[in-house]
């Protein structure tokens, strides 16, 4: 795998390959040294041209835990705003001998380009490219529910399971990974907004559409429930007035406590974080039994590692 | 300098000889005997059509010079097979007044490559607020006939119904940029299953479907002209065909890239492919082929629309709209149209010549390949394979979204008023 | 292309016999042993090792794990990406190994550097008494200062031939093949 552009690059068994080595990387984590020498010698950069400190420690720590050298770059406050360009900021990377380059850009499509561009020949890793795409993010989704519901065995996928995304599915990259993936690996996918939330085309994605929760639930009653961030200022006029008020989407798609309540006993609930309390989740559903979310953050590192280690090790491809 | 062309099959099919002389069609008919002086251009298997004509072409100067020049895209017009072209208003400063249009008309005589006739802007400095000085402009050397905010939609119905009237006192015609601003805030490329699945923000047909409902039902009211620029969609086509069939007096017109390209380009994100209107489905794209072929869409245009490197050379979102056109449009036209049989070449000499010609007011373009009319003309060889290589064409930028590109069909030679432009495939 | 069976299933199998009692012998006794396999076939070899030594020890709690040095490896840059593997260590888990015997098991030692990379893995693990080692054919060619200290047959061979274990496991049959055109 010379690159992690998108989810749906990944089929069933490359998918079930990358959680079976995250698995194990995961397993190095519960030792006192966690430190690994597989990518000694390699230098990551860390290539966020858009805030995430959560995204962006849990690269530098899976890098950093495989012994690559890393770089934190944020042209955000730096070059970009002094209007170098995207060409520019890669090819300066490239000079300086990168291995991989995981990127982080409020443009869709930005990862994709630099990968086929004759910029650089690193590894591109999306770490989240605008609406577009977040494919560790689905990675390490799909890595806690196969472990939570199906024990984590290698060889496993998300067959016979039933994944309930719910919110802002329009602007979600998350949700875009995810219904890529999970389906790849064999789980239904169910989604769950107002129509204004959800794009245009998106009946031809291979999931099914609903806009009341309360009725997806019963019919469609999930096994993972996950809850999508909705930024407050979507509703106003300026942000394209996608919803009348907090009030009113939080009545509507909120895991609240009767819908917390009419989830099956085994079924998880998920949040790719940051998190709106009170919004997309109440604290009761967020920080309750059913919730992984600490856990998604856990497996995070591991799904990087996993990551990190399949782009950036194995002999150049010729040509590539 | 006179030439006498041996064996060029006429658009009707008929094989001719073909003099000019004086700037004139001397002779159509032959065989004919060459005189003393006259060059003779062998045309056996070339196709003899009458000089393009194009009625939207975006030459960048004054302002955009790193683009375009009126040098550069006339003699990227010639290479094509143009003999007029029609200079779109958005340059800066903005081609609103008398003076920015004589310039550029100057410019054009001066390159001497094609007619190169200005287009007006509709509004002050495209702003879509006041009407700009419209008769100054019909009125001055540039004559122009044809006043366009394209680029940006003349959205207030209100000063569109005054262009409309208003351009009645000079037999003018307003060319509408067809979108609705409010619905196309952000938009990246069409709205459609490929712009849910690469996350570009979408760019609704309806946007421009509710532009050409208003303004085609405005032009009957008040009994005026219209023209639709690039029209892109199934539904875009659907509501032009009402309006003809209700003798609203609408034309409309199609690029060589709506017809050749879907939004399935979107996915390799590269910014060539970004455009304005954007690329649609390929049920658009058939229906305007469709529309084409029977005249529901009157004429092509190019929109030629070259950019510098670095307008390109960028994220998608980041990147200019648009692509060019001229040096590859009669090729496209060629294999999507004529060799799969939708159109014959006396269609493709109305569709690109005698009706955009018809549009714009020029009298002595578009003419037919006949005994004393204006010598322009252009020879077409449909047998010719050349690859599209973008350094080695005459634009001066390089965005042409068929880079690599096999293409069936080329310019050998174009006359314009009795002057070669292109003699054995070269500008001259 | 030519193959030559130079062990059969019967010669593995007194070979891993023969190696228990060595094992035995040197350390006297089963006290403290750690049988640890470095996939992939390491691994069969180990277990099949732990109840040779089970047998002529039955006290012995038989402990056996797995190591996997993939991330531990050298040549990551210049083979094929490979798959990671288990490291399952026996009960005490980790720090189960500290102050053992630990026998790596593997089936055929060549350049050494498999055996580097486990000894690097082993030390992120713990701090075993002492580390041995164990395989089933040593076919010379080392290129790091590393020897085994129970070899079930040592095979000279050409290094552009192939050596080839087969395990019952992993396999379907026991036997160790050497392929080479040449030979």
């Amino acid at each position: 795998m010379k690159h992690l552009l998108s989810a749906a690059d990944l089929g069933h068994d490359q998918a079930v390959a990358v959680l079976d080595v995250a698995e194990e990387m995961a397993a190095t984590q519960a030792r006192e040294i966690k430190k690994l020498p597989t990518l000694r010698g390699k230098t990551v950069v860390n290539l966020f041209f858009e805030d995430s400190t959560r995204t962006r420690i849990s690269f530098e720590t899976a890098a950093k835990r495989l012994s690559a050298d890393v770089i934190n770059f944020s042209p955000k406050g730096s070059s970009v705003s002094k209007g170098e360009s995207l060409k520019d900021t890669v090819l300066t990377l490239g000079a300086m001998h990168t291995d991989g380059i995981v990127v982080r850009h409020p443009a869709s499509g930005a990862p994709y380009q630099i990968a086929h561009s004759t910029w650089t020949d690193a590894s591109v890793i999306n770490a989240g490219d605008g609406t577009h795409q977040h494919p560790t993010q689905s990675l390490l989704d799909a890595m806690t529910i196969r472990r939570r519901l199906k024990g984590g065995q290698a060889g496993q996928d998300l067959s016979g399971l039933a994944v309930m995304i719910v919110g802002d599915v329009l602007h979600s990259r998350v949700a875009r990974s995810g219904v890529d993936l999970f389906t790849a690996l064999g789980a239904k996918v169910t989604l769950v907004a107002p129509a204004t939330l959800l794009p245009v085309g998106v009946e031809a994605w291979p999931a099914e559409v609903f806009h009341d929760l309360d009725r997806a639930l019963a019919e469609a009653p999930p096994d993972a429930l996950m809850m999508l961030r909705v930024q407050r200022e979507r509703m106003s006029s300026a942000g394209g007035g996608f919803f009348p008020s907090p009030q009113e989407y939080a009545r509507e798609y909120g895991l609240d406590a009767p819908r917390l309540a009419a989830l099956a006993p085994h079924a998880l609930v998920m949040h790719p974080g940051p998190m709106n309390r009170g919004l997309e989740i109440t604290s009761e559903a967020a920080d309750g039994a059913r919730s992984v979310i600490v856990e998604q953050v856990a497996n995070g590192v591991a799904v990087r590692m996993a990551v990190l280690y399949l782009t950036l090790t194995g002999a150049k491809e010729p040509g590539a | 300098m006179s030439y006498l062309i041996k064996g060029a099959a006429l658009p009707s099919g008929r094989r001719a000889d073909i003099r000019i002389a004086g700037g004139a069609l001397a002779e159509v008919g032959g065989p004919l005997t060459a005189g003393p002086g006259e060059a003779v251009v062998d045309a056996e298997g070339l196709v003899a059509l009458p000089g393009l004509v194009d009625i939207h072409t975006h030459l960048r100067e004054p302002g955009r010079e790193d683009a375009e020049t009126v040098l550069s895209g006339s003699r990227a017009a010639a290479a094509g097979g143009y003999t007029c072209v029609h200079a779109m208003a958005n340059t800066n400063p903005v081609a609103d007044t008398a003076g920015v249009v004589e310039q550029v008309w100057r410019l054009g005589r001066a390159a001497g490559y094609v007619d190169v006739r200005p287009v007006g802007a509709v509004s002050v400095g495209l702003q879509g607020l006041h009407l700009a000085e419209l008769a100054a402009m019909a009125r001055s050397a540039a004559q122009v006939r044809v006043f366009s905010d394209d680029g940006q939609c003349v959205w207030d119905p209100v000063l569109m119904r005054r262009a409309l009237e208003y351009v009645k006192g000079f037999g003018a015609v307003v060319a509408q940029h067809a979108q609705e601003p409010r619905l196309t805030e952000g938009a990246q490329m069409h709205e459609g299953v490929v712009s849910s699945q690469v996350g570009l923000a979408g760019w609704p047909a309806v946007a421009e479907e509710s532009i050409i409902a208003r303004d085609v039902l405005l032009a009957e009211h008040v009994g005026s002209r219209l023209h639709v620029c690039h029209v892109s969609t199934a539904g875009s086509v659907e509501i032009i065909r009402w309006a003809k069939a209700r003798r609203i007096d609408v034309t409309a017109e199609v690029t060589p890239h709506h017809l050749l390209l879907t939004d399935e380009r979107a996915r390799t994100y590269n910014p060539v492919f970004k455009v304005n209107p954007p690329l649609r489905s390929s049920d658009d794209a058939e229906a305007v082929r469709a529309a084409l072929a029977d005249g529901t869409l009157d004429v092509v245009g190019t929109d030629h629309a070259p950019h510098p490197r670095e307008a390109k050379d960028c994220e998608w979102a980041a990147a200019a709209f648009g692509m060019t056109g001229l040096e590859t449009a009669l090729p496209i036209v060629h294999q999507l149209m004529v060799e799969t049989g939708r159109m014959t070449w006396q269609d493709v000499a109305a569709a690109m010549s005698a009706r955009p010609a018809l549009i714009g007011r020029v009298a002595d373009q578009g003419r037919p390949l006949a005994a004393g009319e204006p010598a322009n003309l252009t020879l077409f060889d449909p047998s010719a394979r050349w690859t599209v290589e973008p350094e080695r064409l005459q634009t001066a930028s390089g965005n042409t979204p068929v880079a690599g590109w096999e293409l069936r069909g080329r310019t050998v030679a174009t006359f314009w008023a009795g002057r070669a432009t292109v003699l054995e495939g070269e500008v001259v | 292309m030519a193959a030559t069976e130079v062990l059969d299933g019967p010669d593995i199998g007194r070979a891993v016999q023969r190696i228990a009692h060595e094992i035995l012998e040197q350390n006297h006794g089963p006290e403290g042993l750690v049988v640890l396999g470095v996939p992939t076939r390491g691994v069969p070899l180990a277990t099949r090792l732990a109840a040779a030594i089970k047998r002529v020890e039955p006290g012995w709690d038989q402990a056996l794990g797995r190591l996997d040095v993939t991330m531990y490896r050298d040549d990551l840059s210049r083979a094929p990406t490979r798959a990671v593997g288990r490291t399952e260590l026996p009960a005490g888990g980790i720090g189960g190994i500290d102050g053992a015997t630990v026998v790596l098991v593997d089936d055929v030692l060549y350049s050494g550097r498999t055996i580097r990379a486990a000894l690097d893995a082993l030390a992120d693990l713990g701090r075993p008494k002492t580390v041995r080692l164990a395989v089933l054919v040593d076919r010379g060619h080392r290129e790091l200062p590393i020897r085994a200290d129970y070899v079930g047959k040592n095979l000279p061979t050409a290094a552009a031939e192939r050596v080839r274990v087969l395990l019952e496991e992993t396999d379907g049959r026991d036997g160790v093949l050497i392929e080479g055109a040449e030979r």
